[in-house]
């Protein structure tokens, strides 16, 4: 016996792993025409392992206040070897992270994979979106430019609409009446420390249930054809992996994070201030909305409404009866391409409005 | 006469200002409001007066009774009138008060009152006192009425207004013809680097007709005196040639200084070409080829040249780095570092010593040279991070093959082992 043997001997006798690894080795992924749709969790998981190893670097140099954060950046990328790398690697996956879950979801949402017994596996994959979007919101104001400045003022303002608890959470997100030092000690809190324990809780959860239940089939596939997970998913899926590493490092080279100008709160908000790409569609939504309506604020309804869909978007398991009964939906189809064309839409559309 | 005085009756009737004013009040505004013509003028500018504005009226500077209702009445010599002062009183009248430092301390404590003695020490006031009609008096420039500070930017004595102030008459050939001098003061100032920066740029800063001839003491700055002129801004530079030995060249020869190289009104902002012994260069004017200066003259101008190609050079490299989309604030740091130095290179030219300005060059140099390292540095540094990425992908590229392979190769043996087992279940 080899000193491997050994040890899972050792392991066995002990914890009693014998389940968890006949899951494993004996977990099977479909084969069909929609199988490239799976690689897309795996791919949005290791762009989330890329952040949480680059974004432990970049913890040894940053600092979280308004006199400290945007120099402490400035050092990291000129003076520290390879520190323009990491900064520009945790940028980039950030994004592309949220590209794959996006992906990710539609894909989920199109072969209907949260019918039961998964309605808990989607219940988590979109907390795990919304997350992801938290990381973003707070994760663009760190370095303390004028940029990131003035889109938190704004996002944070957005927050203030809601009615009753709005207000709350402005404060609570600010730490004050307006954005500043305080603000970016609870955007570091959140970030580092309370959205990741959440993060990787409901990531657990997630991957546990998909160990637990398998790959899901699209309904309509009657094909039994199956490949082992291990190794032979686990290989096709380390290519993937490779693959979107290699656009990770391509695109940081090429297209380096910049840091801008140190924010100064007592500028003018600069013109054409826009989010990230991924809140781009909800902001555009608040722009385009009229002033009132129904007798509401127009903005109050823009965010009720986006709220809504949101809930909607938890709790879709539920809300495609036909899908419990294993049948396929037009409407639900529909449903479904007319939000991406939404969301689509109103990016492109806040993108070809912007230089103007 | 009765028209007249019928249409100051009508008008103070129609007066509802005058009637129910709760103000003390002023027949001379009330009156003058109402009729035509040439008095009318001073009533509707009393609002911006800045003597109104402190307090003062009509009747302190034209004595009269204000209220008095009767023209007759308020306008009586009996009671002080004085009326409307002849030109040639103008000075001595607005000096009852400017020259009177007790007077002046109740009003404006700030304000000097050596303006009237000033006056007559200048070209003008000289000109004046012999009955010269053309020279300006007080209200030439000031206005008689509607007089605004000097800081109120409708002043013709504000500043930017000074040269079309001061141009008004000595712009005006049928006026300067009569006293033998030139009209084209105001055009050279407004095409001088002095005049760029006030009329242009709107530099308070930047000096006017009376920043270096003085205001009511107006005068041609004598040779003497220009370097001390040119000095209330260009210390340094004054001080430097102070040292140096043009100082004393000048003064045997009676040069005025810095007139000399920068001429006048039509002063140019420098070149370094007016260094050296080129075409353009001001030094070869005295200075005769092999002598003494005539060398210095060249080192000092290539010493100049040497930080600039430098300086170029680290530029060039600078902005190659930048448009690579490297970091070059370092960089940048250090040129504007080089900058400082050839500035200050540039004014120790007034030493007119090689030796003075040899160590600015070096410093100068050296940090153009320290910004040009940092800028190759961050060049190579580029070049590295696209060869680190083509490992990097190459290696990536050897893992994908790697596992196609091996997918492939299980995936066969796969197939001939179990092909009796998969065929029937997908059959199924």
């Amino acid at each position: 016996m080899g000193y491997f043997e050994h040890l899972r001997a050792f392991l066995h006798e002990r914890y009693r792993l014998g389940g968890l690894v006949d899951l494993a080795t004996h977990k099977t992924v479909p084969i069909h025409r929609h199988s490239v749709w799976y690689y897309w969790g795996g791919m949005t998981l290791v762009l989330i392992g890329i952040q949480i190893i680059s974004g432990v670097l970049l913890l040894l140099y940053y600092r979280p206040s308004a006199q400290e954060a945007f120099e402490s950046v400035r050092f990291l990328m000129t003076r520290v070897q390879f520190g323009w790398l990491v900064r520009s690697v945790h940028a980039w996956a950030a994004n592309l992270a949220i590209f794959c879950a996006m992906v990710h979801l539609a894909s989920v949402f199109f072969l209907k994979a949260y019918r039961p017994p998964r309605e808990l596996t989607w219940v988590t994959g979109v907390v795990l979106l919304f997350l992801l979007f938290g990381f973003g919101f707070t994760g663009y104001l760190l370095p303390w430019n004028t940029l990131a400045f003035f889109a938190t003022k704004v996002g944070t303002e957005i927050a203030g609409i809601v009615p009753v608890v709005g207000p709350v959470v402005q404060i609570f997100l600010r730490g004050g009446s307006d954005v500043g030092d305080v603000t970016i000690t609870r955007f570091f809190w959140l970030h580092v420390a309370i959205l990741p324990i959440g993060l990787m809780t409901l990531l657990s959860l997630h991957l546990l249930m998909i160990q637990l239940q398998g790959m899901s089939k699209p309904p309509w596939v009657k094909s039994n054809r199956s490949m082992p997970f291990f190794p032979n998913f686990f290989l096709r899926d380390l290519v993937a992996w490779s693959l979107i590493l290699g656009i990770v490092l391509c695109v940081s080279v090429h297209w380096p994070a910049t840091l801008g100008e140190k924010a100064d709160p007592f500028a003018p908000t600069p013109v054409g201030i826009q989010p990230e790409w991924y809140f781009l569609w909800m902001f555009q939504t608040l722009k385009i909305f009229p002033g009132h309506l129904f007798g509401l604020e127009g903005e109050l309804v823009a965010v009720g409404l986006t709220g809504l869909a949101g809930l909607a978007l938890l709790l879709v398991p539920w809300l495609d009866r036909p899908a419990r009964r294993e049948q396929s939906s037009w409407l639900v189809w529909a449903v479904g391409v007319l939000g991406i064309a939404y969301v689509v839409g109103m990016t492109g559309y806040a993108l070809w409005v912007k230089p103007h | 006469m009765t028209g007249y005085r019928l249409r100051v009756a009508l008008g103070l009737l129609l007066c509802p200002g005058f009637v129910w004013s709760a103000e003390k009040p002023n027949s001379c505004v009330e009156c003058h409001k109402q009729v035509e013509g040439q008095t009318r003028g001073p009533a509707t500018l009393a609002a911006e007066d800045v003597h109104f504005q402190r307090g003062l009226s009509c009747v302190d500077c034209h004595g009269g009774d204000p209220t008095a209702m009767d023209p007759q009445a308020a306008m009586d010599p009996a009671k002080g009138f004085l009326g409307r002062p002849r030109r040639e009183q103008i000075p001595q009248f607005c000096a009852r008060c400017h020259a009177d430092p007790a007077t002046m301390r109740k009003y404006n404590p700030n304000l000097p009152t050596d303006q009237y003695a000033k006056y007559l020490t200048s070209q003008h006031g000289k000109r004046f006192s012999v009955g010269d009609a053309d020279v300006p008096v007080c209200i030439s420039c000031h206005e008689a009425h509607g007089i605004r500070s000097k800081k109120d930017p409708a002043s013709p004595v504000y500043p930017t207004n000074i040269p079309g102030t001061c141009a008004s008459c000595h712009s005006d050939a049928s006026i300067m013809d009569k006293h033998g001098l030139p009209v084209n003061q105001h055009w050279d100032y407004s095409q001088s680097v002095h005049g760029q920066a006030l009329l242009f740029r709107g530099d308070r800063a930047a000096p006017h007709c009376a920043s270096c001839h003085g205001s009511h003491e107006a005068a041609k700055p004598r040779t003497v005196a220009i370097g001390n002129v040119c000095a209330q801004c260009h210390s340094l530079t004054r001080d430097l040639f102070a040292k140096s030995p043009h100082k004393a060249a000048h003064e045997a020869l009676g040069l005025p200084e810095c007139e000399v190289c920068h001429g006048n009104h039509l002063i140019r902002k420098p070149s370094d070409e007016m260094l050296g012994t080129g075409q353009d260069a001001v030094c070869v004017s005295c200075h005769e080829p092999g002598s003494t200066g005539y060398v210095t003259a060249q080192q000092m101008r290539s010493a100049i040249e040497q930080l600039k190609t430098h300086m170029a050079s680290a530029e060039a490299a600078v902005r190659h780095a930048a448009e690579l989309g490297m970091d070059v604030g370092d960089a940048e740091f250090e040129l504007r570092e080089a900058m400082t130095q050839l500035t200050q290179e540039r004014t120790y030219v007034h030493s007119f010593s090689a030796a003075t300005m040899e160590p600015i060059a070096e410093e100068g140099t050296h940090h153009a040279l320290r910004a040009e390292g940092q800028a190759r540095q961050a060049i190579r540094e580029f070049h590295f991070r696209r060869q680190g990425l083509w490992v990097t992908l190459i290696i990536l590229a050897l893992v994908v093959s790697g596992l196609l392979l091996k997918i492939r190769d299980l995936e066969r043996s796969d197939s001939t082992d179990k092909m009796d087992d998969t065929s029937p279940r997908d059959s199924s």
